[in-house]
């Protein structure tokens, strides 16, 4: 939230409208809802070992099975504290269904008449990879998250590591 | 014969699949009258309906076919050229085709002298005369009183015209059809070419138009020929997707005569006791049904205990029903193995004329199901088999009577449910394959070497014919023997979760059998329990589980190199914990459970934390984010709803090779008998050795006390006999190491009945690598040295180290 924007302008007007909001340790994300098909509660995993480290299980989605990739490890944010259950934001994507897990679910805002701005260059690569750009609220800096790169998972290179 | 009555009803639902194919190319072709590509498409299904005609004798539908395709290769090889008097004429074939289809359909053969085939034939005929005019076209299609056709010479004078022509006025046929036939729409609308009004909408709606006043009578014809263009799939043709406004409304009324044709039948017919459907809705049906019958196994958790007498029983009718349904569903995908079955006997019939082979065919199993998608897989190698025991296997009629066999070999077909899979069985009484042949054509392409081949069994001679690059055909026929052959077959087979094995006997033939799941989308697997998680091991990888404990445990499983093995019934069998290979922790339990798999021509033991039960799973796919972890296959979803992932035994074998100089290379390679395995051992220390690691038979280690001398060798009490020992450093011309423990590693070489025991330091590695020798090092005892694993390793000939021992022995 304390990030300051280095070039205002350059709007994208692709990435805003409805978002859907959310919270990972504690910065205020957004997802355009015609990404999100859901959000659930917590669902029990199943552990993928071997997987790469974002990959934090599989659920079962009314039938279908879902990969859960963790936003905060994603992100290079911390672990989630223990005993902190995760939310499902459930994500179409080329096709496939992921589920993001996030640590809180918010409302749905409309920021049709904000103009979305590049995300400030002095955060974090990991968040910056996932984020498409900041869009300034009013109170809030809400950091739109770009579905595409979220659930693009590179293949670890530590197979047969532990996480 | 209820054979033949199977074959005909396949013959007429695939027909028919085809001409409706057949009407839609020919519309398209009219717009587009050069495609090369339509025309051959078109000039394939006709060709296919007068071949298989033939073979079941349908005589008038086989010279009528036969003149439509001999027009057709005209007009694909451009010697013609494409106007709509030959679509017309084409067209009215068509027709005239599906009118003998449905009198063969209804029993009455295709002798049905209410089809007019003649007339048919003598118009196509003209237009392949060149002389055929639009208008000329109609009435020689129409009961017009044609005499007696003049046939024009040329290649159609085969066809025989017996029936006269009057005795077969075409209304009668387009009645019995139950179909709107070409005729009375050429007759009702006259002012158009009818061969164009028939099938364009537009063309249609032309005619339509401009006569409003007369708006009933045009009416009645506007529906009738409207019928054609409403029975072809509207996502198909383009032409229903802009319809001419008055054309449109006649297209609804058009469908009721068709529809209410069918109650007159009094039975449904072939074709319409079967309804094409997406296998994506099948697929996403099957899907619903695995959630429902989920849902239900939570349902009936709960109820097991409820006191509500009305949910119990509501609950155990939605048990019956969702069983029922699922099994249903199940039925949906799958497909009778006739269906591929149906064209064999045209192949082996063609093949066999070919070849100048007498066979007789013999097919059984018809009715045997197995899932579509693998159906469709299972198509090419078995015709692949065939052509293969009719080229290879069968001799010409001479050498078999030569050999006082009957002049017509026998092939046999069959194929049955076995043990959760379908097995297909292709036997023939041919000759046989003879493993010295097959080694001869092996050593000459460079497949093994001759010391392999001298060591290999006889069966491993035969599966040299799955090796790449190898075909036995000595000369390259038309038929077989292109260099691609088995190992595509059972590369093929592989890839569906099948295998290829073939049992043979020189003289007297040869048989392969082919085993597939019967369905990829559910299988039956082992649950095991591994770290608080579940995982399934597919049913089709299972060899045995083994448990031991205490005193065997001890006994059974050693350590060579790092790498666990197990002594299971005097064999070697390398051993992966689950655990590991999942990345986890080295467990060191007091027991071990052991689920033997295999996987390829690889087997090893993969130890396992608990064995739960095997049971049915429906297999679903992982995201892409887990796509390139080898050791999973999918997923599935258990009883209570959680997921568990499915191992995929040939991942986890080949991840473990790759993975580091420990557990499964050796494993992999002792299991197994590969020619080209190494074992690498150390010698008069740190100087690299190779042995083929068909040579070894076990690994063994010996206290120095138990060395005794017998003779000038060295010999040790082994398996209640006396086995020599040979020290390998010396054998090689090295330096022996000093002994550094009160132990011996010794690598037993079983030659026949004879035993030999290598000494050396100790076991490295085993790789599975292609090594070339070179002459460098090459002296007594060594065949030369190598690169292997980036280290200069000595090539042990182990002829030349083992015969002074032999000798002594023998």
């Amino acid at each position: 939230m304390t990030a300051t924007l280095t070039n205002p302008g350059a709007p994208t007007s692709a990435m805003t409208g409805q978002m859907c909001t959310f919270w990972v340790d504690g910065l205020y994300f957004g997802l355009q809802v015609e990404h999100v098909q859901e959000v659930l509660r917590y669902q029990q995993l199943t552990v993928v070992p071997c997987a790469p480290d974002a990959v934090h299980g599989l659920i079962n989605l009314r039938g279908q099975i879902v990969t859960a990739l963790d936003l905060r490890c994603r992100l290079g944010l911390p672990p989630r504290p223990e005993g902190e259950l995760p939310m499902n934001v459930i994500v179409r994507s080329r096709g496939e269904v992921v589920s993001l897990l996030v640590d809180d679910i918010g409302d749905v805002i409309d920021t049709t008449d904000v103009s979305l701005q590049p995300t400030p260059a002095n955060l974090p690569p990991t968040v910056q990879d996932v984020v498409g750009g900041v869009l300034p609220l009013p109170g809030s800096i809400l950091l739109v998250v770009d579905a595409e790169r979220a659930v693009d998972v590179s293949s670890p290179d530590t197979t047969g590591g532990t996480p | 014969m209820d054979d033949d009555a199977e074959i005909v009803a396949e013959f007429l639902v695939e027909s028919h699949e085809n001409l409706d194919q057949l009407d839609r190319d020919l519309v398209e072709l009219e717009r587009t009258p050069d495609s090369r590509e339509l025309l051959s498409s078109i000039f394939r299904t006709i060709h296919t309906i007068k071949g298989t005609s033939g073979f079941l004798a349908f005589n008038r539908l086989e010279a009528l076919t036969h003149v439509g395709e001999n027009l057709l290769s005209r007009l694909r090889d451009g010697k013609m050229t494409m106007t709509t008097a030959t679509t017309g004429a084409l067209l009215t074939m068509v027709d005239t085709v599906r009118a003998l289809l449905e009198a063969i359909e209804h029993g009455a053969g295709d002798a049905d002298p209410a089809v007019d085939v003649e007339s048919v034939v003598a118009m196509l005929e003209r237009v392949l005369a060149g002389e055929a005019e639009p208008e000329a076209a109609a009435p020689a299609a129409g009961p017009a009183p044609t005499e007696a056709a003049p046939l024009p010479g040329g290649e159609e004078s085969t066809v025989p015209v017996t029936e006269s022509v009057e005795d077969a006025p075409l209304p009668a046929a387009a009645a019995l059809s139950g179909e709107p036939s070409t005729l009375p729409v050429a007759e009702s609308v006259e002012h158009a070419p009818p061969t164009e009004a028939q099938f364009l909408t537009e063309e249609v709606a032309a005619v339509a138009a401009p006569e409003p006043p007369e708006a009933p009578p045009v009416a009645e014809p506007a529906t009738r020929v409207a019928a054609p263009v409403v029975e072809q799939p509207a996502p198909v043709v383009p032409v229903a997707a802009t319809p001419a406004p008055p054309a449109a409304p006649p297209a609804p009324v058009a469908a009721e005569p068709v529809l209410d044709a069918e109650p007159e039948e009094g039975r449904r017919g072939v074709v319409d006791s079967s309804v094409r459907v997406d296998v994506d809705l099948l697929d996403g049906l099957v899907q619903l049904v695995g959630e429902l019958v989920l849902t239900r196994n939570q349902i009936l958790q709960r109820t097991e205990t409820a006191d509500d007498v009305e949910l119990v029983r509501a609950s155990q009718r939605l048990d019956l029903v969702a069983s029922e349904l699922q099994e249903s569903v199940m039925r949906t995908r799958m497909q009778p193995i006739g269906q591929v079955w149906s064209k064999m006997p045209r192949i082996v019939r063609d093949l066999a004329l070919q070849l100048g082979r007498e066979v007789e065919l013999d097919m059984q199993g018809h009715e045997t199901e197995l899932d579509r998608s693998l159906l469709e897989a299972l198509k090419g190698p078995l015709t692949h088999l065939v052509r293969n025991s009719l080229d290879h296997g069968i001799e010409p009629p001479a050498d078999r009577v030569a050999q006082g066999k009957p002049a017509a070999g026998k092939l046999s077909l069959r194929a049955y449910h076995e043990s959760g899979q379908v097995v297909v069985e292709i036997t023939d009484d041919g000759k046989g394959i003879d493993p010295a042949r097959i080694g001869d054509v092996a050593v000459s392409r460079g497949v093994v070497s001759r010391e392999q081949l001298a060591r290999m069994e006889p069966r491993a001679v035969l599966d040299l014919i799955f090796r790449p690059g190898f075909s036995t055909a000595e000369t390259v026929t038309n038929v077989s023997g292109r260099g691609v052959g088995m190992d595509v077959v059972r590369t093929s087979i592989e890839r569906i979760g099948g295998s290829v094995d073939m049992t043979s006997t020189v003289g007297a033939g040869t048989m392969m059998r082919i085993r597939i799941p019967l369905t990829l989308a559910i299988i039956p697997a082992l649950v095991v329990g591994q770290g608080g998680e579940r995982y399934a091991i597919p049913q089709a990888n299972l060899v045995e589980l083994v448990r031991l404990e205490g005193q065997d445990l001890r006994d059974n499983v050693e350590t060579l190199a790092g790498a666990p093995v197990l002594r299971l019934r005097g064999r070697l069998l390398p051993l992966v914990s689950l655990s590991e290979a999942l990345g986890g922790a080295k467990a060191a339990p007091e027991g071990l459970t052991i689920v033997v798999v295999q996987a390829d021509e690889v087997r090893f033991g993969l130890c396992v934390e608990e064995v739960h039960d095997t049971q049915e799973i429906v297999v679903k796919p992982i995201g892409r984010q887990l796509k390139a972890i080898p050791m999973y296959a999918g997923a599935t979803i258990m009883g209570d709803g959680r997921v568990a992932l499915i191992l995929d035994v040939a991942g986890i074998a080949r991840d473990r090779v790759i993975g580091a100089a420990h557990a499964a290379e050796a494993e992999v390679a002792v299991g197994t008998v590969d020619a080209r395995a190494l074992l690498v051992l150390e010698v008069s220390q740190g100087r690299r050795a190779a042995l083929p690691l068909t040579a070894v038979s076990r690994l063994e280690e010996f206290d120095l006390a138990r060395i005794e001398r017998s003779g000038g060798a060295e010999v040790v009490q082994y398996r209640d006999g006396i086995l020599p020992l040979v020290r390998l450093a010396p054998a090689i011309g090295l330096a022996e190491s000093p002994p550094t423990e009160d132990q011996i590693s010794v690598v037993v070489h079983e030659d026949g009945a004879y035993r030999v025991g290598i000494v050396i330091d100790r076991v490295l590695d085993v790789v599975e690598e292609q090594v070339v020798p070179t002459e460098v090092g090459k002296r007594n005892g060594v065949l030369g040295s190598a690169v292997v694993q980036d280290r200069v390793t000595d090539l042990v000939d182990l002829d030349a180290v083992v015969r002074p021992v032999l000798a002594g022995v023998r």
